[in-house]
């Protein structure tokens, strides 16, 4: 008997019991779909973060204070002895050539204010090398300039969420924006950089990062980020920076390439995303069993037509190949459906957080899925295929 | 060209044995129609089982043309029974819910052959039991009768050199009964072994020989002296007699 025979009879006696077959489905249908999804949003994530940092600027080294190598990673439970100040930076700034550009950072929060609208947003502040390094857009007005860092002068930009909810359909040029209590005025207004996860540059301000200092009164900075001139002296520049915070710091800071941190986040996120997969297939399991027992009670209440084929024929794999070939439909037209639910899932999703269906994901449940079937198909067909053709034409 | 030597079979249940069948010797030649008779319980069943090769004896052999059948792994024995053997089952044993053209193919999708040369000899042996015009009926649309010749028409679309029937007429009307035994007789002058399963001695006689059994034994093996023609016993009832007459059935 050819498969395409065992085909038919599996796809009719599925036909048989609509209702049955559908249910049974429907626990391989979630299951995919779950895996679908959750992976859709990890890979989605994964590449929202990875193009806002590409999207900083290119050629960039962030040096931040701690050893990230005892903790982890950004925020990983290091205990930081000393952090950064604006000497450090400056030192950086003399000892690197003049070729590469050098910007102290500072980021803190931060409420907002003007007549009696508010918001809470957080400040990241820079020097007069900013806008190149991080390559900002303005949609109007200008960024801050080396004078107003010195003078640690209350000019402000803004992003364009903030814009919208402050001075929503007015020119904020010029306007005057409480900061932290301060009054403040608006120089600048970035373009949009869209994205619903870092939309948080949207929603951020930026001012001088002497400024910065002032309204949040600590003379510590964040971090400092070098941008080489070109791609090629990245690594020489990391080098460099190294040599010269050892002497005053030790072991005790950090130097991260761009490649390096992206690869850092990629690697959470990377096992973020297999986690969320592994727990789906735990769902798309548990549906694996469920086909198991139905085909288990599928031959127990087939055992008469089991003892007919048999009786007139049917030779072990026959019956064998017809009961797998039934589990591995249901699986994988389960299967099937789950991947197309789990797409339109991920589509309707993409309003609220990044999705993406990959390759990779669809074949991995797809495979799994038939794997599936197999797995839980093939006990119960082989105890139909092992059954005695006179006990089971005697079965009631 | 078949031969039970010695068979026995025993069933445990429990602390008790039954023994269906003890040292049974029987042996049926190529074209011989045979009846093998007995009461309710005495192992008429479990007999045509062993030399149908569907059930293996608890000792003793059964041998098909000189081959050992316990030597047979159950592939082996299910080819044996595809190609050679044809089985018409008192409770018929149909799928339901599969028409009687696909029922009839059922031995010829395990032999391996083709989609439409299965449908054309299915549709052939239908023809040959009286049934060309209910191909597409499911079994519960088919009377007794009708279903019982769908698989007197299952039982000979492989072409066997044997057809096993167990209790053919057991459930049918006198009229239906003659028909099938009809079909059986031409079948075996057609050079094909027939083997009936009955209690009923009318039965019984449209075959040559005549095997007795009880409790699992032998009791007596006869040459059927007036042996019954359904063939003439058919024809005064489709020339309008109500009485079928000689098959008591
Ligand atoms: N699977 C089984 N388990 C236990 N005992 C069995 C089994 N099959 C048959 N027997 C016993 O074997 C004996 C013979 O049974 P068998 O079915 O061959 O009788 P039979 O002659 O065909 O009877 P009937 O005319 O009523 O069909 C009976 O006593 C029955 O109880
Ligand atoms: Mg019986």
């Amino acid at each position: 008997m050819n498969v395409v025979e065992s085909f038919r009879i599996a796809l009719r006696a599925l036909g048989a019991n609509k209702v049955r077959s559908a249910l049974t489905m429907l626990g391989v249908i979630i299951g995919v779909a779950a895996v679908i999804l959750l992976v859709a949003i990890g890979s989605g994530v994964q590449d929202e973060i990875t193009g806002s940092i590409e999207g900083l600027g290119s050629n960039l080294v962030f040096v931040f204070a701690g050893n990230f190598e005892d903790g982890g990673g950004p925020g990983g439970g290091i205990t930081i002895r000393r952090q950064f100040t604006l000497e450090d930076a400056d030192l950086v700034q003399r000892r690197l050539d003049d070729r590469h550009a050098v910007v102290p950072i500072v980021q803190g929060p931060a409420t907002l204010r003007v007549g009696n609208r508010t918001m809470r947003t957080t400040i990241a502040a820079g020097n007069e090398f900013s806008d190149t390094v991080f390559t900002s857009e303005y949609e109007s007005g200008r960024g801050y300039r080396r004078s107003e860092v010195v003078a640690a002068s209350r000019v402000v930009v803004i992003g364009s969420s903030v814009r919208d909810r402050l001075f929503p359909n007015q020119d904020p040029l010029g306007r005057t924006l409480n900061v932290s209590g301060q009054r403040f005025t608006v120089i600048g207004h970035v373009v949009a950089q869209g994205g619903s996860l870092t939309g948080d540059q949207d929603n951020q301000i930026y001012m001088p990062v002497t400024t910065a200092q002032r309204l949040l009164g600590s003379t510590d900075i964040s971090s400092i980020v070098v941008k080489a001139d070109t791609a090629d002296e990245v690594d020489a520049v990391k080098h460099q920076v190294e040599s010269i915070l050892r002497p005053g710091f030790g072991d005790e800071f950090t130097v991260l390439t761009q490649d390096q941190t992206l690869g850092l986040f990629q690697a959470i996120l990377g096992t973020l995303t297999f986690m969320l997969a592994g727990i789906a297939g735990i769902s798309l399991l548990v549906g694996g069993i469920g086909i198991m027992n139905i085909m288990l009670v599928s031959v127990s209440e087939r055992t008469r037509e089991i003892g007919i084929r048999k009786a007139v024929g049917a030779r072990t794999h026959d019956i064998m190949s017809q009961f797998v070939i039934e589990a591995v439909s249901l699986s994988v037209v389960g299967g099937v459906v789950g991947i197309a639910l789990g797409a339109a899932g991920a589509a309707v999703l993409q309003q609220w957080v990044p999705t993406e269906v990959t390759v990779w994901a669809v074949g991995l449940a797809f495979t799994f899925s038939a794997a599936v079937g197999i797995f839980f198909g093939v006990y119960p067909a082989y105890k139909a295929s092992r059954l005695d053709p006179i006990e089971a034409l005697r079965y009631e | 060209m078949l031969e039970a030597r010695s068979v026995s079979k025993c069933y445990h249940l429990g602390e008790v044995d039954v023994h269906a069948l003890r040292e049974v010797d029987l042996s049926i030649c190529e074209g011989q129609m045979l009846s093998i008779m007995g009461p309710s319980g005495s192992g008429k069943s479990t007999l045509m089982h062993l030399i149908g090769l569907l059930d293996r004896p608890t000792s003793g052999s059964v041998v098909v043309e000189g081959e050992e059948v316990s030597r047979m792994t159950p592939n082996e024995l299910a080819a044996v029974r595809n190609r050679r053997i044809g089985f018409v089952f008192q409770s018929f044993n149909l799928l339901s819910r599969t028409t009687a053209l696909a029922n009839v193919e059922l031995p010829l999708v395990y032999a391996g052959v083709s989609g439409s040369e299965r449908t054309r000899r299915a549709r052939a042996a239908l023809e040959r039991v009286g049934l060309a015009d209910r191909l597409g009926h499911l079994p519960n649309q088919l009377s007794g009768g009708q279903q019982q010749r769908v698989a007197i028409a299952r039982a000979l679309v492989t072409d066997p050199s044997i057809v096993l029937a167990d209790e053919p007429t057991g459930n049918l009307d006198s009229s239906s009964g003659v028909e099938v035994m009809n079909i059986l007789q031409e079948l075996n002058e057609h050079g094909i072994t027939v083997v009936i399963v009955t209690h009923d001695d009318d039965v019984a006689r449209h075959s040559e020989r005549i095997v007795h059994i009880r409790d699992g034994r032998i009791v007596r093996d006869e040459a059927v002296t007036a042996r019954i023609l359904a063939a003439e016993v058919e024809r005064p009832a489709t020339t309008g007699s109500d009485e079928p007459g000689g098959v008591g059935l």
